[in-house]
């Protein structure tokens, strides 16, 4: 019997084709965004795993020198000493054009690396006397080792994908030669199991800090914010594609409660049936959901290189471009797209569990009571006030989301409320019958596009706050490029030599030569880089400075003060007037604060002089040429051709603007796709909201066509009614996104990029969004009025026939 | 004689190098490396150092001690040296590693423990005079070979003892040339067999007072192996009238080849040709998922020896990177004492 | 003559014909009963009266203007011009209050007299009703607000198809009276579609329709 029953219920679908798509196209969107953003993240968190899982790293405790590299010696004494310690020296190495991570290890003491071990148990196990002697192997991974081809100085490279990407791993003595830091150690790993009765560290080594392996910067830990971000914005995909599976759902069951009135007449038990229709929605979720696995897969797989770049870029994580399946996304992906559809229907199930035998209203009954209207409103204003509240109470990043949660949550539940006192109060100014009518049915319609209007107000909120925030941070990213990048010309010399070679040519003939030099020195708060800069205007004059003090150049100059960038002042909060240690022999006060976009890393500045003290022999091989701006490109031929350099290595200041803001522009193309789907998504369910309304259209449409309205003009006003609330919601979206913008400027993004960022407003970017509204709303409005067009007028007077 | 790690050469480094290059290439040509030469005359105490032109070579003590109540205990102290490539040099390139075991037995317990460097950087190596052989924390230093402070420590012991040299060194083998098959691979092979010892056991179970009897082996060499001996068993045996054996076989799929010294009270040594000594185990036990033999009958007739060989404890496997068996033995029959027995390749 | 029925043919999609050739006439202040058996055509007849839907064959003159010659929108402006029209249901628009309703077709029609609505409201008993929703009356309430909202426009002709087939019979006789009444009262021409002798018996004039034709 449940057999027959569920073909009954089905047969309802074959007559409602385009209702089916829409219900599988909203569960297929709802699980697919949500999928990808799952898949993303979890490709990006299993790349960190990973990561730490083949280094060990984050494992064990290290043991740092707060001011710099640890010598051999110390190593040596620790290990006499009894402790079990092992060395890395890890640091970027350039290798033609591209630049690498490069691990070296001491193979002999660190604990067997999975990479090291795979490679061993291959068809070629490489002597052990290779790895460890010179030339030595590097050990990476395939796509590293591609573009390691063709690099005759290099060591031979054996292949293992037991690897981080982008990661080169060699032995310590390797490393040391490549990096060119001979004795050098960057830290020490406290290896497990140590022996009975050693003496106390301190005793041994008093310069070493022991660093607990739960409190080292993690990849994972870092990048957490920017993940939540991602999640947030899947979940948000999810709810608005529910709306449709809502809709849609509502107006199947509004359709069938004749056939379900006839089934119970025929003795078919409501428990029956209400079992049967859920094994139906369950049938309906499983397929729309692997549909949306589907479509998941592949925008993960389109979206997540770009990522991974920006992951790369922003935190130095590693994450690999490349998506794979992986069973229990499956699984959560259609538990996601059942529950979702559960959740979803649950309303009109139960509405239609408990539906009289009898009922005389037609469709009519399941439109859902506005009586509620006050009580979501209140419970919104609850919701904002609770954001408000945690931000003020709590602050940091947990409050900055509980603020964007409760101000989206809270404002999505008013709207109902705030929509309606808007459209009684222009129906009340509202002149002529059309128009009141209008405005009236406008209101009279608010129960059921509701839902469809929230998931409107948060896309759009999200749009705004999100492009604002993306805005806000692209301006002032360009004006610090202006500041930054103040020399005409940038240069790479192959080495020393050559630059030295370069600039005794130059000098006589532009105004400045400014050398380009750093040093990677070991800070507790992870690596530091130490930059050394001559006394010129293109620093006094430019450099974007966010804190400072009296004299700030002036001290910096006469190597009596050092300038930090602002993600290490936040992280380690040191301010002008607070110290920091460079070396053990080597602490100088902080003289002022720059903003710095460009990474995630520490960096310092330091007078030139002070730079070779601290570290004799680092390489000249950078520099800013200062000419006058309209002899740049024949300069940058000129140097290519005399000194036969690659076009890479001659730089104007023009394109190094254009690549950093590519980078950028690629950092935040993740952000805006998402925002469009998520558009694209509310858009798609005020169509279905709509579509399902049109049922309930008709006796309201029927009198004021009756009374002289033609259809062509009640199409119109569909179309217009459509446009009006969904700009309606647009005008109430402007001041929740800008909130929004201001959590995620001045909040969020402290914490997860480590710089806070002034906001600007972007009226054409509203100006365009609304249109894009209005677009959408035009398209979803469009269908039905296209409908009432076509609709032959028996259809319409059948409204006033007694149909009992 | 230690033949025991001639194999270290490729398997020191890596726990999986074992399978992946198995034994082969290093029972074969020496690349580079000295090769030792019958007649060679030692120089002391410079050869009491390294020798890094030479392929493995090692500083290899066992011990057989007793408590104040007389229970028995044994120690092991082992420093190799295995060489990459024939040359050094400072800092992390240098080919020659550096492999510690050090172990402590009791009648009922073994506690291991392995310590793993490289030279040139000062974590470990060996100074001939003063004398030092280190790794980590571990050594065994003194003037000169005649007195030496020892200690070794692990996650669960500790030991530092003091060895006195009772008598002179002896050489095995044709002055200190010692053959290993019948192919012709040797070594050089000296020993200081008559230490007396004191110290302490730091243990699990508390501090332990100990004296007793050391062994001291010095050997070197570059391609030791015949390629079908798959394992051996050596004995140094210490019997209670003063007089010594040290004793192997060298187990072949063909054919064993047995080599042994005795040594007299006085140091004076015989060598003794393969064939002369013979080796029946009597009793396995189940260790480390192996049989291995803990009780044997040990013949020389040419000198009225035919003890039996009885371990103190079947548990002294050494689960090291490379897995053997090292202990203490406890000797009776013809002669009684006490001596070690190592066994590989089971 | 306010209305001219002649030869007026009607199919309905698939080639069912249900006018076959219906010619009535309907002076001004005459009021015509329509009655015939279900399926008889008599509704489809006061919907083609009505401008609401387009017939095949013959022709219907409504104060002078042939109908056969509209467009939609002149077929529209017939509707709010020149007649009112009360259904057997659904004829009020339920987002509007009794109020705004009785007032929308005279507002439509662009002649609204807020006295003769006034007058209309406490006419029909609707006084205490006018800031109501369609949906919180009842249904004979709903009748006397469609014929209100009819009557405020002071139609030359009021078509009304069972305007009382929803209602119990105390509600029927009372909307019937007040329909009666204010026709008279107004002078304006009925045509009204019902299926009971009894109501048609009240009216001036009274044709049967039957397989298609006036019996």
């Amino acid at each position: 019997m449940t057999r027959v029953v569920l073909l009954a219920l089905l047969s309802h679908w074959r007559a409602h084709r385009l209702q089916l798509a829409t219900l599988l196209i909203g569960i297929a969107l709802a699980t697919g965004l949500w999928s990808a953003v799952q898949a993303i993240n979890a490709e990006a968190r299993a790349s960190y795993q990973r990561a730490n899982d083949q280094l060990l790293l984050g494992r064990f405790d290290t043991l740092r020198n707060p001011s710099g590299t640890i010598p051999i010696e110390q190593y040596a004494t620790l290990r006499r000493a009894g402790w079990q310690v092992a060395a890395v020296l890890e640091g970027s190495v350039r290798i033609g054009e591209n630049r690498f991570r490069l691990l070296g290890v001491d193979m002999v003491a660190y604990p067997a690396l999975p990479a090291v071990t795979q490679v061993e148990e291959g068809t070629a196990p490489p002597d052990p006397a290779d790895m460890l002697t010179a030339p030595g192997r590097l050990l990476t991974t395939p796509a590293v080792a591609d573009r390691l081809q063709n690099q005759p100085s290099l060591p031979p490279v054996l292949i293992s994908d037991a690897l981080p990407p982008g990661l080169i791993l060699t032995d310590i003595g390797v490393a040391e030669t490549l990096l060119d830091r001979q004795g050098q150690i960057s830290h020490l790993v406290v290896l497990p199991q140590q022996p009975k009765g050693l003496p106390a560290l301190p005793e041994i080594t008093p310069d070493l800090d022991r660093i607990p392996a739960a409190d080292q910067l993690d990849t994972a830990q870092l990048t957490d914010s920017f993940h939540l971000n991602l999640s947030a914005f899947g979940l948000l995909s999810f709810a608005v594609g529910l709306f449709i599976v809502h809709g849609t759902v509502g107006l199947a069951f509004a359709q069938r409660r004749a056939m379900i009135r006839t089934l119970r007449a025929l003795g078919v038990s409501m428990r029956r049936l209400v079992w049967t229709i859920l094994a139906e929605l369950t049938l309906l979720a499983l397929i729309g959901g692997v549909l949306g696995l589907l479509l998941g897969f592949f925008i993960a797989g389109a979206l997540l290189p770009d990522v991974a770049a920006t992951l790369r870029g922003l935190y130095g994580a590693p994450v690999s471009g490349q998506i794979s399946l992986q069973p229990q996304w499956a699984l959560a992906g259609l538990a996601m797209a059942l529950g979702g559809t559960l959740l979803a229907s649950g309303h009109a199930l139960y509405r239609l569990a408990h539906l009289p035998l009898l009922s005389g209203a037609g469709v009519q009954a399941w439109r859902s009571a506005a009586s509620g209207r006050r009580v979501i409103a209140m419970a919104g204003v609850a919701a904002i006030a609770l954001g408000i509240g945690a931000q003020l109470a709590i602050g940091g990043l947990i409050a900055g989301f509980i603020l964007v949660a409760g101000l989206l949550t809270g404002s999505a539940l008013l709207l109902p409320f705030l929509l309606s006192i808007l459209l009684r109060g222009f129906g009340a100014r509202a002149n002529g019958p059309v128009a009141q009518w209008v405005w009236s049915d406008m209101r009279a319609q608010l129960p059921g596009l509701s839902l469809a209007l929230m998931a409107l107000l948060l896309a759009l909120a999200a749009n705004i706050g999100v492009s604002t925030m993306v805005s806000s941070f692209r301006l002032t990213f360009t004006g610090w490029l202006d500041q930054r990048l103040a020399s005409e010309l940038y240069l790479t010399a192959a080495d020393d030599a050559q630059g030295q070679e370069i600039t005794q040519w130059l000098a006589p003939q532009v105004d400045m030569i400014l050398p380009i030099r750093n040093t990677e020195i070991a800070h507790e708060s992870g690596p530091l880089f130490l930059y050394g800069v001559l006394d010129h205007p293109t620093y006094r004059e430019n450099w974007p400075l966010i804190a400072t003090s009296d004299g700030a150049w002036d001290q910096v100059m006469q190597g009596r003060a050092v300038l930090i960038n602002e993600q290490l002042a936040r992280r380690q909060n040191l301010w002008p007037g607070d110290e920091l240690a460079l070396t053990s022999a080597t602490t100088l006060p902080i003289a002022a604060v720059y903003s710095d976009y460009g990474n995630p890393t520490g960096q310092a500045i330091v007078a030139m002089p002070l730079l070779d003290m601290i570290a004799p022999g680092v390489e000249t091989r950078q520099f800013g040429i200062r000419i006058p701006p309209e002899r740049a490109s024949a300069l940058a031929q000129e140097l290519r051709d005399r000194f036969d350099l690659p076009s890479g290595a001659v730089v104007q200041q023009a394109a190094i603007k254009a690549q950093s803001l590519a980078v950028f522009d690629k950092t935040f193309v993740v952000t805006s796709a998402l925002n469009v789907l998520t558009l694209g998504v509310a858009g798609f369910a005020i169509l279905t909201s709509l579509l399902t309304l049109w049922t309930q259209r008709l006796p309201q449409i029927a009198p004021v066509w009756a009374l002289g309205l033609t259809r062509n003009r009640l199409a119109w006003l569909e179309v217009l009614r459509s446009i009006l609330l969904a700009a309606l919601t647009a005008v109430l979206a402007l001041p929740l996104g800008l909130a929004l913008a201001w959590a995620l400027l001045a909040v969020i993004n402290v914490e997860a990029f480590g710089w806070r960022l002034p906001m600007y407003l972007f009226p054409v970017d509203w100006a365009y969004l609304l249109a894009l509204t209005i677009l959408a709303a035009f398209v979803a409005g469009g269908l039905p009025a296209l409908r009432l067009l076509r609709l032959p007028p028996a259809d319409l007077l059948r409204v006033f026939a007694n149909e009992r | 004689m230690n033949v025991r790690a001639w194999f270290l050469i490729a398997v020191l480094l890596l726990p999986n190098w074992a399978h992946a290059q198995g034994y082969a290439g290093l029972g074969g040509s020496a690349e580079g490396f000295a090769i030792p030469q019958r007649g060679y005359q030692f120089q002391f105490p410079a050869d009491h150092g390294p020798h890094p032109d030479y392929r493995i070579e090692w500083w290899y003590l066992t011990a057989n001690l007793q408590g104040e109540d007389g229970r028995d205990y044994g120690i092991q102290w082992t420093l190799f040296r295995s060489a990459l490539k024939p040359f050094q040099t400072d800092g992390w390139q240098n080919p020659q590693l550096w492999l510690g075991h050090a172990a402590v037995t009791t009648p009922d317990n073994h506690f291991l423990a392995e310590r793993l460097s490289r030279g040139g950087i000062g974590q470990a190596g060996v100074t001939a005079s003063p004398f030092e052989a280190w790794v980590d924390d571990w050594y065994m230093r003194g003037d000169d070979l005649n007195s030496l402070q020892l200690r070794a420590s692990g996650a669960e012991f500790t030991y530092d003892l003091s060895l006195t040299a009772q008598g002179p060194l002896v050489f095995h083998g044709a002055d200190g040339y010692s053959v290993k098959s019948a192919e012709g691979q040797a070594s050089h092979y000296y020993s200081q067999p008559f230490y007396s010892v004191e110290g302490t056991l730091h243990l699990p179970e508390g501090n332990v007072a100990v004296q007793g009897q050391g062994w001291l082996d010095r050997e070197w060499s570059s391609q030791p192996l015949a390629a079908d001996q798959i394992g051996w068993d050596w004995f140094s045996l210490s019997f209670d009238d003063g007089d010594k054996l040290m004793a192997f076989r060298l187990r072949g799929t063909q054919q064993d080849f047995t080599a042994a010294t005795w040594i007299g009270a006085d140091g004076t040594t015989t060598p003794l040709p393969d064939g002369s000594t013979r080796f029946t185990p009597l009793d396995t036990a189940r260790i480390a998922e192996r049989d291995i033999p803990v009780r044997w009958r040990v013949e020389l007739p040419e000198r009225g020896v035919d003890v039996e060989v009885t371990a103190l404890t079947p548990k002294a496997w050494m689960a090291t990177r490379f897995e053997y068996w090292e202990g203490p033995i406890m000797v009776s029959g013809s002669h009684t004492g006490r001596g070690y027995l190592e066994m590989t390749g089971y | 003559m306010l209305l001219k029925i002649d030869d007026v043919r009607k199919s309905y999609p698939g080639g069912r014909p249900v006018l076959q050739g219906v010619t009535l006439n309907l002076d001004r202040g005459q009021t015509l009963a329509l009655t015939g058996e279900s399926g008889s055509g008599k509704s489809t007849l006061l919907n083609l009266v009505g401008a609401l839907d387009g017939f095949d064959g013959g022709e219907i003159t409504l104060d002078g203007t042939a109908l056969s010659g509209l467009d939609d929108p002149g077929r529209a402006a017939l509707r709010r011009e020149s007649m009112a029209l009360v259904f057997q249901q659904f004829n009020l628009i339920p987002s509007l209050t009794v109020a705004q309703n009785l007032a929308f077709h005279a507002r439509l029609a662009n002649r609204l007299d807020a006295e003769w609505v006034d007058h209309l409201a406490t006419r029909l008993g609707l006084s205490e009703l006018l800031a109501r929703y369609p949906e919180t009356l009842s249904g004979g309430q709903q009748q006397r607000v469609a014929i209100g909202r009819a009557m405020a426009t002071r139609p030359k002709l009021l078509l009304a198809d069972e305007p009382t087939g929803n209602l119990d019979e105390t509600a029927s006789a009372t909307v019937l009276d007040l329909m009666l009444s204010l026709i008279a009262e107004t002078k304006a021409a009925l045509l009204l579609v019902t299926h009971s002798q009894d109501i048609a018996g009240r009216l001036d004039h009274h044709a049967h329709l039957s397989g298609g034709r006036v019996a």
